[in-house]
């Protein structure tokens, strides 16, 4: 049997889907709404997957205490009401979608010691999820396009679910 | 392969307390989980049971059955109970989230003969669950 645990986490953000490279009308049809000028936000649900031995003398895989700090100090601090695109330095260099969010996510927390970080799964709306699965036994990956790595449950995929972005 | 799942509610009580560890270790690692008190939860399972369907009735398990199964197994045993003293499962155990859920599948797997135990979710709060799924998946 493999275990593991899931704990759940919520931030609110802003953000905007534009490429500073793309014309106006090239970032309006590859984003839609998502790229309007000024922006807009979301209330994001985190869900940080651990796995690891369960420690019989504390019953725990992960110290919930210990789990928690880490995601304030790497996440939440940093993405709870601010403007993603300017101030996580990150999106600078990328855009801020669910997917690079999670990858972003991802990697901020890979020098956890206590327990591995498997899945990092966000919900952006009830009706989009996204998540990145480690790969077994990788350190993550540092590529800024690495879509493949990033599996997309999209709950609800029509078009109007689709450009909520 | 088809997966069939069914949930369930129970309601229990627990603290987490090591006797091996001093009252300041206690505190420190188990924080208010320490209070020799106890508090308790609305616990949430999910049972995903595997398998292919009958020919003859479409199913991988008569859901009659599971629920018998669910009700004994683990409604009787954990159901307005208190985790620490009265399931002896978890005797010698700290009755986290992963403990419950390991002395759950520990339980139900044997008793799943029709199809088999694939994977089981045990929620502690709406933000805190613990998943086992069978080795190799």
């Amino acid at each position: 049997m493999k275990i593991s645990l899931t704990r759940r986490y919520s931030f609110a953000a802003s953000h905007r889907l534009f490429r500073a490279g793309w014309s106006d009308a090239q970032n309006h049809r590859v984003f839609g709404k998502c790229a309007n000028p000024y922006g807009h936000g979301h209330n994001y649900a985190v869900e940080i997957t651990v796995t690891g031995p369960v420690d019989p003398a504390t019953g725990m895989i992960v110290n919930l205490a210990d789990l928690d700090e880490l995601i304030r100090s790497k996440v939440l601090d940093d993405f709870d009401h601010v403007y993603l695109n300017e101030q996580v330095p990150e999106f600078r260099e990328c855009v801020p979608t669910t997917e690079n969010l999670c990858r972003v996510i991802f990697q901020r927390l890979s020098g956890f010691k206590q327990a591995r970080i498997e899945r990092v799964r966000i919900e952006e709306t009830g009706k989009n999820s996204f998540e990145y699965i480690a790969e077994s036994g990788a350190a993550p990956k540092e590529a800024l396009h690495a879509g493949r790595e990033v599996s997309l449950n999209f709950m609800n995929r029509d078009n109007s679910s689709q450009n909520s972005n | 392969m088809i997966r069939l799942t069914r949930k369930i509610e129970f309601s229990a009580a627990h603290f987490y307390h090591n006797p091996k560890f001093s009252a300041d270790e206690n505190r420190r690692i188990f924080g208010k989980c320490n209070n020799p008190r106890g508090h308790g939860h609305n616990y949430v399972l999910e049972v995903t049971i595997a398998g292919e369907p009958d020919p003859q009735t479409g199913m991988i398990l008569d859901l009659n059955e599971l629920k018998e199964i669910l009700d004994r197994e683990v409604t009787a045993r954990f159901d307005h109970r208190h985790l620490n003293h009265e399931v002896p499962e978890l005797q010698g155990k700290i009755p986290t989230c992963e403990e419950v859920a390991s002395a759950i599948w520990k339980i139900l797997d044997p008793q799943i003969t029709q199809g088999r135990l694939d994977h089981l979710r045990l929620y502690e709060s709406p933000d805190l669950f613990v998943d086992c799924a069978r080795d190799g998946q």
